[in-house]
């Protein structure tokens, strides 16, 4: 038998919820006024958004065109089709490249296995999810929408909703899981992050877990240029 | 003689007294309307605010126009009459749904000096009530008319010709017919105090002095808290507001009784819903909280007090029932039922008797001590048989179900 005063009490928590801090935030979905910009959440270091194609620090395409992760995907989103590169003026360092590249974004569910298959670390997820389109040919990203500019940042395409820092850490999901999730990497500096950023602090694993601090921010060391 | 009561009528009624008597009635349609606005509002702030929302707040300051933008949407949406409806009761049902509650606006006396003038105001060199009419049914017209609302509820649902409707509207009808028995017995208590089914005298006869010189002379303390609480109960029950909104349980019945309504239809079931809202409270005020009566702190601008008391009560209760909705959590049916008859009904027709007795027994000077300490004694009685009854019924039943399934 429940306390009758039980009832009572109800309505003093649902009164008192009249004074608290509201949890909503003003987000209109980029229709934001001026002086009434859209409040947004930060996102997540691990967050899946949309990907990106990295370069290298000389420009090159870091996608070999080997097909796998076409091939992992569960969704059966991405299409990729490779060629031999040209001997004077090669796009990616080594014997091939991805020639067309292709990603659907009405199929992507955001797993990012393709993250994890890719053996150059030539696809990575940035934190975008607010992007939409209005037909279906507009949600197949080929590589002129995913790859990214001169300076290793993800391109800001009109349709999407970018705010300062999101294409930051696009590499974030897989240096957080340690290469290939072996053990040994802990604490290694595996390899290198975006383009442009130099070398980032090394993944701390989880059998260091138990130390809090010793975690490394996922904010970057920069390497003087 | 129908509508003597009011002192407008008692001059001769010329012009002037028509051309009145027809602003009182554009002018409650159009308050009517606006609290209407107001209270949709209201409703989805409040309740925002207890679930540490926002709420609406892009359409006009504050989010106010956000209910006339909704009316607008629902105005040009498509009218749809679903293919095995009964058309013309489809199209009646809503009229049938709206009407009674513009009606029961029309009782409610929402002004007037009752300190001094007897609850009356000067409008053009004539004393009026501020209200649309004070017949001598007074509050019974209140009674009927919700109970014909339950023929719009019914009738919607029978006849837009899909399941999850029709169990709405049989729910609705079951619930507001039970229900308007607890309510009637509790009116019946305030009736008692009164002696007079008018709504008008009621209030005046709240507004006279109370207890002490300080407490005032509300029906709620005068009736004991009993009745305005199974009033309060009842009336979010008749009104089929959460905890009693099994009538449109969403999880269980899609849209209940409105389903299939689309369009204006369905704006004027919605409309209907708040304006029974805000009659509800309108007549918890009038009934057992003094209606418009209270002091006049400034002579001259007498009419205003009435108005202001009566909505300051009037914003009490409306805040009750948007709290009620954020705080609990819907009633089963057979719990329901059970609260309806087994605790409701015996309790306010209990209530009632014990009033009763009081008054007998202060008009032949009995002793009032006797007449209380009899009452107790027979309402416990009563209630340990009634208790009797429903065990040995539920027994009964209970070893039925046994034979008849093993």
């Amino acid at each position: 038998m429940a306390d009758p005063l039980d009832y009572i009490r109800g309505f003093g928590v649902t009164f008192k919820k009249l004074f608290e801090e509201r949890l909503t935030l003003q987000y209109r979905g980029g229709k934001g006024k001026p002086g009434k910009p859209d409040e947004k959440r930060e996102k997540g270091l691990r967050f899946h958004g949309r990907h990106v194609l990295n370069r290298y620090e000389d420009g090159m395409e870091k996608c070999i065109g080997c097909e796998l992760c076409a091939g992992v995907c569960p969704a059966k989103c991405i299409y990729v089709r490779g060629a031999d590169n040209d001997p004077d003026n090669p796009t990616s360092p080594g014997e091939r490249f991805g020639y067309v590249y292709q990603i659907n974004y009405l199929r992507c569910i955001h797993c990012d296995l393709c993250v994890e298959a890719c053996p150059t670390q030539a696809i990575t997820e940035s934190k975008l999810f607010e992007f939409s389109f209005t037909n279906r040919n507009d949600a197949i990203y080929t590589k002129n929408e995913l790859l990214v500019d001169d300076n290793g940042k993800p391109r800001w395409l009109p349709w999407e909703d970018w705010r300062d820092g999101e294409d930051e850490h696009t590499s974030a999901w897989m240096r957080a899981t340690s290469p290939a999730g072996d053990h040994r990497y802990e604490g290694v500096v595996a390899w290198s992050g975006e383009l442009g950023h130099g070398v980032r602090s090394p993944e701390v694993g989880q059998s260091d877990s138990a130390d809090e601090s010793s975690r490394p921010e996922m904010a970057t060391t920069e390497v003087e240029q | 003689m129908i509508l003597a009561l009011d002192p407008l009528y008692l001059t001769n009624i010329g012009l002037a007294v028509v051309l009145i008597a027809l602003l009182k009635v554009v002018l409650a349609f159009a308050i009517v309307l606006v609290a209407v606005l107001f209270m949709v509002w209201f409703e989805r702030k409040v309740i925002a605010d207890m679930q540490h929302r926002i709420g609406p707040n892009i359409a006009g300051p504050w989010g106010l126009f956000q209910t006339l933008a909704d009316g607008l949407k629902l105005l040009m949406k498509e009218d749809l009459v679903p293919e095995h409806s009964n058309r013309f009761v489809f199209k009646l049902a809503p009229f049938l749904a709206i009407v009674p509650a513009f009606l029961t606006f029309a009782i409610i006396p929402i002004g007037g000096n009752f300190e001094s003038k007897g609850g009356s105001v000067r409008i053009f060199g004539y004393d009026t009530y501020l209200q649309v009419a004070d017949p001598p049914i007074g509050i019974l017209l209140f009674l009927a008319m919700s109970s014909i609302a339950v023929y719009g509820v019914m009738l919607a649902g029978w006849s837009s010709g899909s399941k999850f409707p029709l169990l709405g509207s049989v729910r609705a009808s079951a619930q507001m017919v039970s229900y308007e028995a607890a309510l009637g017995l509790s009116v019946l208590a305030v009736i008692l105090q009164t002696g007079s089914l008018s709504t008008h005298e009621m209030v005046a006869d709240q507004a006279a002095g109370g207890f002490l010189g300080f407490i005032p002379n509300w029906n709620i303390i005068v009736t004991g808290f009993v009745p305005f609480l199974i009033f309060l109960i009842a009336g979010t029950a008749e009104l089929n507001r959460p905890p009693f909104d099994l009538v449109e349980a969403e999880q269980e019945l899609v849209g209940g009784f409105h389903t299939e309504y689309s369009s204006f239809r369905f704006a004027i079931f919605f409309l209907a819903e708040y304006l029974n809202t805000i009659n509800m409270s309108a007549i918890i005020v009038t009934l057992f909280l003094g209606g418009p009566s209270g002091p006049v702190l400034i002579e001259g601008i007498d009419w205003a007090w009435g108005i202001l008391w009566f909505l300051v009560k009037l914003f009490v209760f409306l805040f009750a029932f948007v709290w009620f909705r954020a705080t609990l959590p819907r009633f089963r049916y057979d719990q329901l039922m059970d609260l309806g008859w087994k605790l409701l009904i015996p309790l306010s027709l209990g209530w009632f008797l014990f009033l009763a007795a009081l008054n007998i027994g202060n008009d032949r000077g009995w002793n009032p001590g006797v007449v209380v300490g009899v009452t107790i004694v027979g309402g416990f009685a009563g209630g340990a048989l009634l208790m009797a009854a429903i065990r040995t019924a539920r027994t009964e039943r209970i070893s039925q179900e046994v034979d008849a399934h093993g």
